[in-house]
């Protein structure tokens, strides 16, 4: 056997694999929900407008519903507000807030700010059902069908370009 | 001085390695190893390449919080790990379970050194073969050189 050909096939196999690491939309800082089709983790929290009211998961069950993790310290949601509000222009679905871990008065301010794209916020004020959710950064964007599972989980601040080619998809799927 | 100096370069690259960390009063001395043990096994998600005892992300002190609260409650450490990879997944532990998904993480390693194993037996039968051939003109060659030094 030529004496090239077994460093060759190394750096074949390794280049390989060096280059699966880096293939396109791999991203290794997002980590795949282990919620993906289950049961929505339940919850009843108080409304961000009205804190006297609360607002459950069983409230939402037979409709499909985008939960989205907000905070006014986050930045990269600031950004992707501008997205959320479009989804909400849209009327399609019931958009939650969920106000994770902010001062409730902060988080009226930013709404007034930038505008209030959901049905309702609710608190989240120590992350207890933010941890149950898996949720590890903000922003993050769950999609819930009818039958209370959840069908898709975004995580980072939702583009224009995700909202169409994978969010919308889910959305006209679970609406028929 | 210089070692002094490297001691001091030394010194302040180790402050990080623990972040701060809550003060926690445990009821029993085997409840402060399982939450010591559980807080450097789990993975912090946001500081990805930290455990729960090095990070000090938000995060972080939530879920160290969340498992002082699952042990002073009682449960087992196992109990706290399942509550963990039921929200994260897999990706929070440091010590992967044992499953098929990670079979091949587990047992990649012995695989290998299988591997290796063979192709090393096979080369060092070939290099004794090898030099069995050469033993057998060995004789010859010595009778040769006796010859050489009689004849000088």
């Amino acid at each position: 056997m030529n004496r090239f050909a077994m460093p060759l096939l190394a750096f074949v196999l390794m280049a390989g694999l060096l280059g699966y690491g880096l293939r396109e939309g791999y991203d290794p800082k997002i980590v795949p929900s282990p919620l993906i089709d289950k049961q929505a983790p339940a919850f009843s929290l108080a409304m961000l407008e009205q804190p006297s009211r609360a607002l459950s998961t069983a409230d939402l069950l037979g409709q499909v519903w985008v939960l989205n993790v907000w905070a006014s310290w986050c930045v990269s949601c600031r950004a992707e507000h501008e997205v959320i509000t479009a989804l909400a222009n849209r009327n399609l679905v019931t958009l939650v807030g969920l106000n994770y871990k902010d001062e409730p008065a902060d988080a009226e301010r930013w709404l007034q700010q930038f505008g209030n794209p959901y049905a309702t916020s609710v608190i989240d004020r120590d992350g207890r059902v933010g941890i149950d959710w898996g949720v590890y950064g903000v922003p993050e964007t769950f999609v819930i069908g009818a039958d209370g599972l959840i069908k898709y989980k975004h995580i980072g601040p939702v583009t224009h370009e995700s909202l169409e080619q994978k969010i919308m998809p889910v959305l006209k799927e679970l609406l028929g | 001085m210089k070692k002094l100096l490297l001691l001091l370069c030394l010194s302040a690259g180790m402050a990080p390695a623990q972040a701060a960390i809550e003060a926690y009063d445990f009821e029993t001395p085997q409840m402060e190893a399982d939450y010591n043990k559980l807080i450097n096994e789990l993975r912090c998600l946001v500081c990805q390449n930290q455990n729960l005892s090095g990070s000090d992300a938000d995060l972080a002190r939530d879920l160290r919080r969340e498992t002082y609260d699952m042990l002073s409650e009682g449960k087992s450490p196992d109990q706290v790990v399942e509550f963990m990879v039921a929200r994260y997944g897999d990706f929070v532990l440091y010590r992967p379970q044992f499953k098929s998904s990670t079979y091949l993480l587990w047992l990649g390693p012995f695989l290998l050194l299988l591997v290796v194993l063979f192709f090393l037996v096979r080369r060092l039968r070939g290099a004794q073969a090898a030099v069995e051939v050469d033993a057998a003109n060995l004789a010859r060659a010595q009778k040769i050189l006796e010859n050489k030094e009689q004849n000088q």
